[in-house]
């Protein structure tokens, strides 16, 4: 199967502090790859490199079959990125959002029309054409940012906690984005703190202080740490290393 | 690049905090620097007290009441008045016209006249000070025309590029430069720190455009309006205030964006070191504007600072550019004359647009 992103020995260091700790996983093309870890753990430094956002101290990382240190243009070319903040902006309205994503991506305005439309009809935003993001609901502005995070066709979507703050239902839908851009191929490389939310993943892995502490499909792991869910063998990581530096 | 400009103006016009920033405070700043920090005085109530009480010191008194600088409240009888005239509080200064004012003046003796003011604002006082001598002086020519000659030396004084010394032809430049400085800084400052606190400023480097384009795109909105800005307080100026065109318009114009450029390349290095709106804002607010006022020779005159104050007023920016503008406006300078202070301007651009980038890079590797 085609590598969509290969990582081989990364460090990233912050001074005296190991943000990533020889971090080894690769992703393939159109799977749904859960990042998981608590609050600091370095899902979000892990993601900011793949993103270009970030240099790594070491390694070898490939994303999109290109490398992180000389191709970064290439990489921005072929991915889409969604933060937890949404970044969509406040004092735009949706279409403004819209027209000015497309905009930096160098989409002609013709497809961005066609775009937009299609996304409007998409999230049932008729009601809400007119309005400035500020206004909208929390799930509803959740939803768009994906839409836009996605404008150009990119071949991978990173997410960096998309659902943080936002209610179950909302949630489940926005999973349903997710699957349905899956099944179109593409590679989705999802951040959560949500334990339940990696039952819909392919395959997750789980970061404890910097490194990864498991990875596998969640039956798999579910198999060999005799669990009857992600969250029992996250806490059982979170503990056991905890424990061994005490 | 253009839907980054759109954007950046929509931006721009729908948050009404930025437009007062923009429009309001420069317009607002400018009227009250003309008219009420005005520090010409005029109409200074005062009062006499005339012992002598003949032609000559009533022509002495007319002379001193018709000036515009002052109007003569009230004529006291005796010493007492005096003490009580200055508790009113009204009354700033008293001119004290002696019994035998009118004989020493005759014998040319030299006649004594005493003025006692309110020094409990110092610069009011000893400008009205100046103001009474001036007019004694002048009495004292014309009476001595009319009487005998002595050869005396008359300095003859101009003043000149501004040969009525009005303050607004002092204020109009600092103005000028502080709101240029003040607006294109903070703003691009603002708006940059605005992008990293919402998060879109990740989105945008994610993106495949470049920074120098994300750069481009928030700062040309900002030259735009600045620009607009500077126009309207060039074209008040001349209307409202009087000031003079002596140079030319293109010269100061080009300038004037030159030093906008300056400003929106500190205001980008002033992003690159806050990370939220309200860092950017009390930066700007205090490593600009107090500097700007207090060193830039706006409202102190540098040669009267402490020499490591003169030092460091030579790097702040808007010294260089008052002295350009004073210079073409009111001397009527051509480039030729004011070339070193626009390369001073130049270079500084320079350093912030560099001290920025090298920022920005590291600031990708540390993430």
């Amino acid at each position: 199967m085609e590598t969509a992103v290969r990582v081989v020995n990364l460090v990233k260091k912050f001074g005296n502090f190991v943000a990533n700790d020889n971090l080894n996983f690769e992703v393939s093309k159109g799977e749904v790859f859960g990042f998981l870890g608590a609050n600091g753990a370095g899902k979000t430094t892990a993601i900011k490199i793949l993103c270009g956002l970030s240099k790594p101290t070491s390694g070898t990382v490939q994303v999109a079959g290109f490398d992180a240190y000389h191709q970064s243009e290439k990489i921005k070319q072929n991915i889409g990125y969604m933060s937890q903040k949404f970044s969509l902006y406040d004092d735009l309205t949706i279409k403004e959002n819209i027209r000015f994503y497309g905009g930096i991506y160098g989409l002609s305005s013709k497809f961005i029309k066609q775009k937009t439309d299609e996304y409007i009809t998409q999230l049932q935003l008729e009601q809400y054409q007119k309005r400035f993001v500020k206004d909208l609901p929390l799930g509803i502005k959740q939803k768009l940012a994906f839409s836009v995070a996605n404008i150009h066709n990119p071949s991978i979507i990173f997410l960096d906690e998309p659902t943080s703050g936002v209610d179950p239902i909302t949630r489940r839908q926005f999973w349903d984005l997710i699957y349905a851009e899956a099944h179109k191929g593409k590679t989705i490389f999802v951040s959560t703190h949500y334990m339940d939310e990696a039952e819909y993943c392919d395959r997750i892995t789980i970061m404890v202080d910097g490194k990864i502490a498991a990875l596998g499909t969640p039956n798999n792991l579910k198999r060999d740490y005799k669990a009857n869910n992600i969250s029992e063998i996250f806490l059982l990581l979170a503990r056991g290393i905890k424990s061994e530096n005490h | 690049m253009k839907g980054f400009i759109i954007k950046e103006f929509l931006q721009i016009f729908r948050d009404y905090r930025s437009m007062a920033i923009l429009f309001g405070i420069p317009i607002a700043q400018i009227m009250l620097f003309g008219f009420a920090l005005n520090m010409d005085l005029n109409n200074a109530h005062i009062a006499i007290l005339d012992r002598a009480k003949d032609a000559y010191s009533i022509e002495f008194s007319n002379k001193i009441a018709s000036s515009k600088y002052f109007i003569l409240d009230q004529n006291i009888q005796s010493e007492k008045g005096i003490e009580a005239s200055f508790r009113k509080g009204k009354i700033k200064e008293v001119i004290i016209i002696p019994k035998d004012f009118t004989k020493k003046l005759m014998n040319g003796e030299g006649a004594d006249i005493q003025v006692i003011a309110d020094a409990s604002d110092p610069n009011t006082a000893s400008i009205l000070v100046n103001y009474t001598r001036a007019i004694a002086t002048d009495f004292q020519q014309s009476m001595q025309q009319n009487l005998k000659e002595i050869p005396i030396i008359i300095p003859q004084i101009r003043y000149r590029y501004n040969e009525s010394l009005k303050s607004v032809y002092m204020f109009v430049p600092g103005i000028f430069t502080i709101i240029l400085m003040l607006v294109s800084a903070m703003m691009t400052s603002i708006s940059i720190a605005r992008e990293k606190e919402l998060g879109t400023m990740e989105i945008l480097l994610v993106s495949p455009i470049k920074p120098v384009q994300i750069i481009m795109g928030k700062v040309l909105p900002y030259v735009m309006l600045s620009f607009i800005n500077a126009t309207v307080i060039l074209v008040l100026s001349y209307f409202v205030f009087g000031m003079p065109f002596n140079g030319s318009i293109t010269l100061l114009l080009t300038e004037g964006l030159l030093f906008i450029v300056m400003s929106l390349a500190l205001g980008i290095f002033i992003s690159t070191v806050s990370n939220s709106q309200q860092t950017a804002m009390l930066l700007s607010m205090f490593a600009l504007l107090l500097p700007t006022i207090l060193l830039s020779g706006f409202i102190f005159p540098i040669e009267n600072m402490p020499v490591i104050l003169q030092w460091i007023s030579n790097i702040m920016p808007s010294k260089w550019f008052i002295i350009i503008v004073k210079d073409i406006m009111l001397k009527g300078a051509n480039f030729m004359d004011v070339w070193k202070e626009t390369l001073i301007i130049i270079s500084m651009t320079l350093f912030f647009i560099v001290l920025s980038i090298k920022k920005f890079n590291i600031r990708l590797s540390e993430n």
